[in-house]
């Protein structure tokens, strides 16, 4: 019995306000609230404010400043809208998930079922993949620059094979190769959920279709990918919204978006009208369409992968 | 229980209203549309336009640059000051690190807890902190416009905002002119003490050979990424000396489709194109490993580049101007007084003491950039005889351009840049119709105000 229960005796036919109000269990609200607090400043509060601003001709300004922030109704929305530059990020945000998430999906999977069986150096190959995930981006795309610049590792290789003009400053090959390298960065992240998910799968259903006559291929494609079907719903939501909010390769890889705007993201676009230009307003527009596009992408995403029996 | 459910639901929805509500308090500004009029959220002075230069004296903070060059001198002329004055006590700090300084400085105006004063405050970025009344009008000082005329003569000009005052005080200059490294220009059988690079013709001619001839793979080697402010190192230097010293916005007028930014543009186009100068970003200072045989650079290249053999000339022109007429970007900074700051009157004082004489000879000394001030060689011919390589820079000085004080300033420059990137660098368009197409799209921007 918990210490805010009382007997009918004690509190007669009717509850008390409190209880009324907080239940029978009132310290859950104290367990709740620091993260209910933390919640409504750092989520709630913040999108509010963007889906305010986006409806306003706003810049950020000194406190206290009188200043013209007119409400302006749809105009950002339709400007962001009407922008080729926009147009162009959607369409490389379409490039990146159409190529990160399926790979993303296929080869997580894949190494993951690798690393779930007995295998020499398991342990350190585990460790391997995570680590570009847990290394600073900063320091990956320094990596991929010695490896795929114009007189880079890779080119040297290819020697007159390489393409020309070279990978980063390719129009055609800049969005593929940032979606491979955020493909091969997020990837431990995803073969630790991928492995969990197969530890978690019986043992006796491998079993049973050994017994059957079932081949490692058959195993894993008629065990193993059912298995973790739901594990697959989270990877591949979280990898359309990690591809959709992609922001540090082509601020960094690509030289801000390049080649002439062939790798430019919404949301380096929303870095650039809102951090540098100060026209916040436009950057919260695009901000609140991409939040929304990607939610209905990711939601599609779900209804059509979750296992609804 | 539905009852229940309803009080706990309206209790949890009260809270989270309240929660927003206090939230919506500390948001920044105020509305002259009317729906929220935030409240200055305990900043030191905040709350007033950019016109007041009231309050009175006490202590104050600064941010400086974060080079250690310049440092040793803040440090300096901080202490001098403190010991001088023990009720007006300057504390100071390096600004805080971020992408660039800009965004900082406009998150601290936003946060109401910028310093008193930065020293370190770009003037392209001058118009938008001015837009977010985060800076206080120098000019509104009783001394403050002749100060800044008197230092400065007719260059002060450039730095008037579009109200006529002035909301900062240019400091010092770094003009950009064109380093060429000696020994790659001897290898490839170019005199390294006269090198042609007056012309366009000569420049590109230069520039093949000593590709071909040495050990250098590219002639020069500017950044071709997109950032706003990447003009000021390839285009801009070679504006303003093809254009005799204008500025890329004259008298409200855009000149980017001009025949001088044309020019500029057409042959930066033909160094790209003959592969002159690479189109992928250096991972590395390439002039600085022999990379590149030639960079644009100011006097801080001094320090920076003393195991090169260099000589410096500056920027080329169509027609070989004369060099002692040639004009280059100044690449200035300035210093910022911000409205958070209280006590104004000393922020003032100390900006002056900071740029007396014999500080900016503390400047020159410490960190060799160059006082923005008129008669810099006559003032610090001593300095300027010990150490020559500084000289042509401080020459060149009487002669430099800055970025245009125009509103939506940092969107022109990038409006210009990502035409400079699809036509010159990347050739994917002539240069005029993008020039043309930039030049409209930046008057319509700076009309938007």
């Amino acid at each position: 019995m918990s210490a805010t229960d009382t007997s009918p005796a004690e509190s007669g036919t009717h509850h008390s306000l409190g209880r009324r109000v907080f239940g029978k269990h009132p310290i859950g609200y104290l367990f709740a609230g620091p993260y209910v607090l933390f919640w409504l400043a750092l989520f709630a509060y913040p999108l509010y404010l963007a889906v305010y601003m986006s409806f306003r001709d706003w810049f950020f300004a000194a406190p206290g400043a009188v200043v013209e922030r007119p409400f302006i109704g749809l105009q950002n929305y339709a400007e962001v809208i009407a922008d080729p530059a926009v147009r162009r990020a959607a369409l490389n945000v379409g490039i990146f998930i159409l190529i990160n998430v399926p790979l993303t999906v296929v080869v997580a999977m894949v190494l993951a079922a690798a690393l779930n069986r007995a295998l020499p150096l398991r342990t350190f190959f585990r460790a391997a993949y995570y680590v570009p995930y847990v290394t600073a981006s900063v320091a990956m795309i320094a990596v991929w620059l010695f490896l795929f610049s114009n007189t880079g590792l890779v080119n040297e290789v290819l020697g007159p094979l390489a393409p020309e003009p070279s990978w980063l400053i390719n129009q055609a090959w800049a969005m593929p190769m940032i979606a491979l390298f955020a493909t091969w960065k997020q990837l431990g992240f995803y073969v630790l959920l991928y492995l969990a998910a197969m530890q978690s799968i019986s043992e006796t259903l491998y079993e049973a279709a050994e017994v059957d006559g079932a081949t490692t291929l058959r195993k894993f494609w008629s065990v193993t990918v059912p298995g973790v079907r739901s594990s697959t719903t989270l990877v591949v939501v979280l990898a359309t919204i990690t591809g959709a909010n992609f922001f540090t390769e082509p601020y960094l890889l690509t030289g801000g978006g390049g080649p002439n705007g062939a790798s430019v993201s919404p949301v380096l676009l929303m870095y650039r009208a809102g951090i540098e230009q100060g026209d916040a307003g436009w950057a919260a527009a695009l901000g609140v369409l991409l939040a929304i596009i990607v939610m209905a992408v990711s939601g599609f995403s779900q209804f059509v992968l979750e296992d609804r029996e | 229980m539905r009852t229940t459910t309803s009080t706990r639901t309206a209790v949890l929805a009260l809270a989270g209203t309240l929660v927003l509500g206090a939230c919506s308090v500390g948001q920044s500004g105020g509305e002259g549309g009317g729906d929220q009029n935030a409240t200055a959220s305990g900043n030191e002075g905040g709350g007033d336009t950019g016109g007041d230069t009231g309050g009175g004296t006490g202590d104050i903070s600064i941010w400086y640059s974060n080079n250690p060059e310049e440092i040793a001198w803040a440090k300096e002329v901080i202490q001098a000051w403190n010991d001088d004055h023990a009720d007006e006590q300057v504390s100071a700090q390096e600004i805080p690190a971020g992408d660039s300084s800009e965004e900082v400085i406009r998150a601290a105006i936003t946060a109401g807890n910028a310093p008193c004063l930065i020293y370190n405050t770009s003037p392209a970025a001058v118009p938008s902190f001015e837009k977010q009344q985060g800076l206080v009008a120098m000019s509104a000082f009783d001394d403050g416009q002749s100060f800044i005329e008197d230092r400065m003569g007719d260059l002060a000009s450039q730095y008037t905002s579009a109200d006529g005052d002035y909301y900062q005080i240019p400091w010092k200059s770094n003009p950009v002119m064109l380093l060429y490294n000696k020994d790659l220009f001897e290898q490839a059988g170019l005199d390294p003490e006269d090198p042609p690079l007056g012309t366009y013709d000569e420049f590109l001619d230069t520039a093949k050979k000593v590709v071909e001839g040495s050990d250098a793979t590219a002639a020069i080697y500017p950044s071709p990424s997109a950032e706003f402010f990447q003009p000021w190192f390839d285009f801009y230097p070679w504006f303003a000396a093809e254009s005799g010293g204008d500025q890329l916005v004259q008298d409200g007028t855009v000149l980017a489709d001009d025949p001088d930014a044309l020019a500029v543009g057409d042959v930066w186009a033909t160094i790209y194109a003959d592969g002159l100068a690479p189109k992928e970003a250096a991972q590395a200072d390439a002039f600085a490993d022999g990379t590149s045989a030639m960079n644009s650079a100011g006097p801080w290249a001094v320090s920076v580049y003393g195991d090169v053999n260099w000589g410096v000339v500056p920027p080329p022109t169509s027609t070989g101007t004369a060099p002692e007429d040639v004009y280059t970007f100044s690449d200035a900074k300035s210093v910022g007084l911000y409205t958070a700051c209280d006590n104004r009157q000393t922020a003032w004082e100390f900006t002056k003491f900071s740029m007396s004489e014999e500080n900016d000879r503390l400047l020159l000394e410490t960190t060799g950039q160059m006082p923005l001030r008129t008669g810099v060689t006559d003032l610090y011919a001593d300095y300027f005889e010990a150490n020559p390589q500084y000289a042509p820079f401080a020459d060149q000085l009487e002669r430099v351009v800055e970025v245009p004080v125009v509103p939506n300033s940092i969107e022109v420059w990038q409006t210009f840049r990502d035409a400079w990137s699809s036509s010159v660098i990347f050739g994917e368009q002539e240069v005029e119709p993008a020039f043309t197409d930039a030049a409209s799209e930046m008057s319509d921007l700076i009309a938007e105000g």
